[in-house]
């Protein structure tokens, strides 16, 4: 099933969110080791080239999720959650959902200061629509480092939170984020 | 710092006043960075195979100039050290970080000359000392005085180019770019605007 249902995730979220989930951790770990490497390492220019081309296509994949969020159906909370559980799994996605657009920003700002695009693997560029700001590379610079650490901190607890769900709940919480079957019948 | 410039200028208009005609005047000039007639660019080997060349956008200063006594002649220049640009985003950000030139630290270079030495053909060689990355050291700038006159909006202008060499590691940049680039150049072309 391509869409989502008011019990569980569709095919074209669940992907969407493994694939989001597996390239922000593949950046966060690049840009932790591209940071790290000097000037005379073989990987000091394609670790960076990889990062923006990578970082570029995940920022389009998650303004299509957006896009897909539009016309999909909401899954609706479990009802064995609690109201705070409901609630901080609420706001817990509405940042998660922010962070993964200001971070992937804040990174095009630091590339596109001087005016230069953003080159995907040869493949395309993204052109510079803002650029020449005051301290633009090095203030995007520091927001890129504390929004993308924040992210993978939020993420980590969101995680637990599914894996707390799933353990020791045994609640369809992560289940309906995969495509195996869930543990509860659903009462369409 | 423009308190003290604003009363050596009230000064030298009253020394200049009351010496009259009879004796030459120091001639006071500020750098024309607003109109940008002044640039202060960088060339370093990249790798040994070919130049990279950068400047810094924002600078101010000024000099005095005696035409009868060219030896007491006296310069001062300060850079904003986060204005380098070599015309790639993700370079300069580099070096303006603690690898380079860290500018959070040190957000001005700045060079106050000592002495200055004229020849009859212009060329000249002007010493003093040049703060870079919290370091002082003495630098020498070859020069050659370029041309002066009256220019054609009622002012008087007086030019000047230099060039220079500074090893990285004397100002404590020791950010390894391979043997090939060790020094950096400097060429410097600075155009006073002469006050009144």
């Amino acid at each position: 099933m391509l869409r989502s249902t008011r019990q569980r995730f569709g095919s074209v979220a669940i992907l969407f969110h493994w694939g989001i989930a597996l390239g922000v951790v593949a950046l966060y770990a690049l840009g932790l080791y591209m940071d790290e490497l000097e000037y005379q390492d073989p990987w000091f220019n394609s670790a960076m080239e990889l990062h923006k081309g990578l970082g570029m296509l995940l920022f389009a994949a998650i303004l299509a999720r957006w896009l897909w969020r539009l016309v999909d159906v909401q899954p609706v909370p479990l009802e064995t959650c609690s109201a705070f559980e409901q609630w901080s799994a609420r706001v817990m996605k509405a940042v998660l959902y922010l962070l993964l657009v200001l971070v992937p920003l804040s990174g095009y700002l630091i590339s596109s200061a001087e005016g230069q695009p953003i080159d995907v693997f040869g493949w395309f560029q993204v052109p510079a629509l803002i650029s020449g700001l005051p301290e633009q590379g090095d203030v995007a610079g520091e927001v890129h480092e504390f929004l993308s650490n924040l992210l993978i901190a939020l993420a980590a607890v969101h995680a637990l939170a599914a894996i707390k769900h799933h353990v020791f709940d045994h609640d369809d919480t992560l289940r309906r984020m995969t495509f195996r079957p869930l543990r509860f019948s659903s009462r369409e | 710092m423009k308190q003290r410039l604003f009363v050596s200028l009230l000064l030298g208009c009253t020394l200049s006043l009351s010496a009259g005609a009879a004796w030459a005047e120091v001639e006071r000039y500020v750098i024309d960075t607003k109109n940008a007639h002044a640039f202060i660019q960088f060339k370093i080997s990249h790798l040994g195979f070919s130049w990279l060349l950068g400047r810094f956008d924002r600078f101010e200063g000024q000099f005095s100039y005696d035409p009868q006594h060219p030896a007491a002649s006296k310069v001062e220049v300060s850079i904003e050290t986060a204005s380098i640009d070599s015309n790639h985003a993700e370079r300069d950000k580099h070096l303006r970080s603690a690898d380079f030139l860290d500018v959070g630290k040190y957000p001005k270079a700045r060079f106050v000359s000592r002495s200055y030495a004229e020849q009859a053909d212009g060329k000249g060689v002007l010493e003093g000392d040049l703060t870079l990355h919290g370091v002082t050291r003495p630098v020498t700038i070859e020069t050659r005085a370029l041309g002066h006159g009256p220019d054609p909006w009622g002012g008087y202008r007086r030019g000047f180019e230099g060039t220079t060499r500074l090893v990285l590691k004397d100002f404590g940049i020791d950010y390894d770019l391979g043997p090939a680039a060790r020094e950096v150049e400097l060429f410097l072309s600075v155009e006073g605007i002469r006050q009144k």
